[in-house]
């Protein structure tokens, strides 16, 4: 065990990856010699050398597009997309290309790989530098997606993805990276893909969340439990495909409901969540379901911190439903 | 790359000295103006720098040795054209007469920026003096839009031009294949000018193309490809020119590289020292634009240390008072959130307003957060 911040966390998974495994290489903007913006890829290239971490030409669509083709032809590509921002130029390649291979071919040809890509706001930059976009992507049938928010997980997850028979587009709460820390166990170990991670047990309010909001939730939790209120706060950590049984569970166990993310509302990852429960359990809801997201803007920069929710507005939401 | 620097097109040599009877295409007055264009980048430039590591603003991009290319671009065209710029073109605002005050505005985000904070420093969008078109941080995006905007030109009758600019990294996006292969079919009135600044980011540009250089790349689209001294104001301004002549006279696009050297960082959160071999910042360093220009003009007798004074001390009051003006502006208020995401505030929206209004009546306002770009 050491205690790594999450970006330390997802450069150990990277190294015991390519170690254990010569198929696995590292490509993206800047992850060479740099070792990426973030430094999630730092010293991958002076261990393993330029042919398995190095830098391509500035083109997304280039990126993912020759990362199929190398995972058809047996090798395990863990691509970086500098900024989840970044991504929509290789939208195609990722959603018409990479999620459907295993469908359209008969399960003859498949894609295993992954894609890492920095999500979310609070570093302040603006309406690129920001976004959520796991909508898009958990929408997309044949694509896994899967987000982290501990270094324990980060790590464990990233191991799974990168083992995993299909691709997985890994969304890193860059607003974490180095805000967290945590033990994390030396060499190779899996975290399930698929399982949802129970952050605190509670019997009044059960509060759904992933990535960056996890901590909110729980400091909205701290400040709930004062007045008496209980929560139950759960981590999905995979978005698809969804621990459905666990997320049931959860949310009989309360009978009151909050999902939290910050990606804009309409649409968003809540209202699925929402939904399964209003399909399944809702004769054990006590109260309406309410979401908290980021509002049904681009995002800001000046007043991120006003778009992003924050305790006040998670309390809030679970206030209401325990009043209810 | 191979290709060789006696292939560049240059006019001004290293000690200032022009080939006998060359034509500037520019008044004295002008040339002054590009000079003192060149000295107000630079001030902005530091001052930028020093506000962010100081905490005063967030981040910001260097302009330092790339603004030769920048004004001698914006001085080769007029009001009236339409410019696409990159995140790094402080000179062509600069020289086009948009306020510095303006551009702090952007840089501290307040509520006088005119996208109301809600973009990054350095992430310009003016309408006056100049079409100079809203930044958008992913790259390329704006390669085929400026051909677009130039196709509406040709439409419309009207000798206008397109410029977009970008750097060496650009050219491996999917907006410049596109736009440059529809530029050539549509014989659009637009400029390519690629920076070709040395760097994207960390890679050295020989990483983005295996191509000699990126002029030659005009050949299979269609149009002519150019290779200019990019720190060299004359060579640029005549290369552009001559470009934007043959646009207005309907006979279409053209590609100009523009060789010149990216002297600081990405941005304020990059190290480049960590990547940049210290000796070819050297090399560089020593065919600064703004000395070379400066020789120039004290050949042709338009400068001498007078001028020099009055100009520094002019331009670094200017860029001074903008950042004083604009720190001391206050932030943009919240109901910028919610507006101009349509033309009519939908009623969805407006709920979500007054929802985050009423909070933080009750609750309180939220706490600013303590974020930093690390990029």
């Amino acid at each position: 065990m050491s205690t790594l911040t999450l970006i330390q966390a997802v450069n150990d998974g990277l190294k015991t990856a390519m170690r254990g495994d010569e198929r696995v290489l590292v490509l993206g903007e800047d992850v060479g010699p740099k070792g990426g913006v973030f430094l999630a890829t730092e010293g991958l290239t002076s261990e393993f050398g330029p042919e398995r971490c190095f830098d391509t030409p500035l083109s997304e669509d280039g990126i993912i597009g020759t990362a199929i083709g190398m995972a058809v032809n047996g090798l395990r590509p863990v691509a970086e997309i500098q900024f989840q921002d970044f991504i929509f130029p290789a939208f195609d390649q990722i959603v018409s290309e990479a999620a459907k291979l295993r469908y359209r071919s008969g399960g003859q040809y498949t894609a295993p790989m992954v894609i890492r890509t920095p999500y979310g706001g609070g570093i302040r930059g603006g309406l690129y530098h920001s976004q959520s976009g796991e909508a898009y992507f958990a929408h997309t049938p044949g694509l896994k997606v899967v987000i982290p928010s501990t270094p324990h997980d980060a790590k464990g997850l990233l191991l799974a993805s990168i083992a995993d028979p299909d691709p997985v587009l890994f969304l890193e709460p860059k607003a974490l990276y180095r805000s967290v820390k945590g033990e994390v166990p030396e060499g190779d170990y899996r975290v399930d893909l698929s399982t949802l991670r129970t952050v605190r047990p509670g019997k009044d309010v059960t509060v759904f969340c992933y990535g960056a909001m996890v901590p909110v939730c729980e400091r909205a939790a701290q400040q709930a439990a004062e007045q008496g209120i209980d929560c139950l706060v759960v981590d999905l950590r995979t978005l698809t495909p969804l621990d459905e049984e666990g997320v049931l569970e959860a949310a009989k166990a309360t009978g009151r409901v909050v999902t939290v993310h910050e990606a804009p509302r309409f649409c968003g990852y809540g209202a699925e969540i929402s939904a399964l429960i209003a399909e399944n359990v809702i004769e054990y809801m006590e109260a309406p379901i309410r979401r908290v997201t980021g509002f049904d803007t681009p995002f800001p920069n000046t007043l991120e911190h006003h778009y992003m929710p924050d305790e006040r507005r998670v309390l809030d939401a679970i206030e209401s439903v325990a009043r209810f | 790359m191979t290709m060789t620097e006696a292939d560049l097109l240059t006019v001004i040599e290293a000690d200032g000295g022009t080939p006998p009877d060359f034509d500037t295409g520019l008044s004295d007055a002008e040339l002054r103006r590009a000079y003192r264009a060149m000295l107000s980048v630079r001030a902005f430039d530091d001052t930028c720098m020093k506000l962010q590591r100081a905490g005063r603003i967030g981040f910001s991009i260097p302009n330092r040795g790339i603004e030769a290319t920048q004004v001698g671009a914006a001085s080769a065209l007029r009001p009236t054209d339409f410019f696409f710029p990159s995140y790094r073109d402080f000179g062509m605002a600069l020289y086009l007469g948009v306020p510095p005050v303006e551009m702090m505005h952007n840089m501290f985000g307040d509520a006088l920026d005119s996208a109301k904070g809600r973009q990054m420093p350095v992430h310009f969008s003016f309408t006056e003096p100049i079409k100079y078109f809203s930044i958008s941080s992913p790259i390329g995006t704006h390669i085929p839009q400026a051909v677009g905007a130039a196709y509406a030109f040709k439409l419309r009758g009207e000798d206008h031009v397109s410029l977009v600019s970008f750097g060496d990294g650009g050219t491996s996006s999917l907006g410049f294949h596109s736009g440059m292969n529809f530029a050539g079919v549509w014989k659009a009135p637009v400029i390519f000018l690629c920076q070709n600044n040395g760097w994207a980011i960390s890679c050295p540009s020989d990483h983005q193309t295996a191509s000699d250089g990126f002029a030659i790349k005009a050949a299979a689209y269609g149009m002519p490809g150019i290779t200019v001294d990019g720190n060299d104001l004359l060579a640029v301004h005549q290369v552009v020119s001559e470009a934007a002549e043959r646009a207005r006279k309907g006979e279409g696009p053209t590609l100009i590289e523009a060789r010149t050297y990216r002297m600081g960082g990405h941005s304020t959160s990059d190290d480049p020292t960590k990547y940049v071999p210290a000796e070819e910042l050297a090399k560089w360093a020593e065919k600064d634009p703004v000395e070379r220009f400066r020789r120039y003009l004290a050949k042709r007798g338009l400068w001498d240390e007078a001028l020099e004074e009055r100009l520094q001390a002019e331009v670094s009051a200017e860029v001074r008072d903008a950042a004083k003006v604009a720190e001391n502006t206050p932030g943009p208020g919240l109901e910028t959130i919610f507006s101009d995401v349509y033309a009519q505030l939908p009623p969805h929206l407006r709920r979500q307003g007054e929802a985050a209004f009423d909070l933080a009546k009750r609750k309180g306002e939220a706490g600013a957060g303590d974020g930093a770009f690390p990029l």
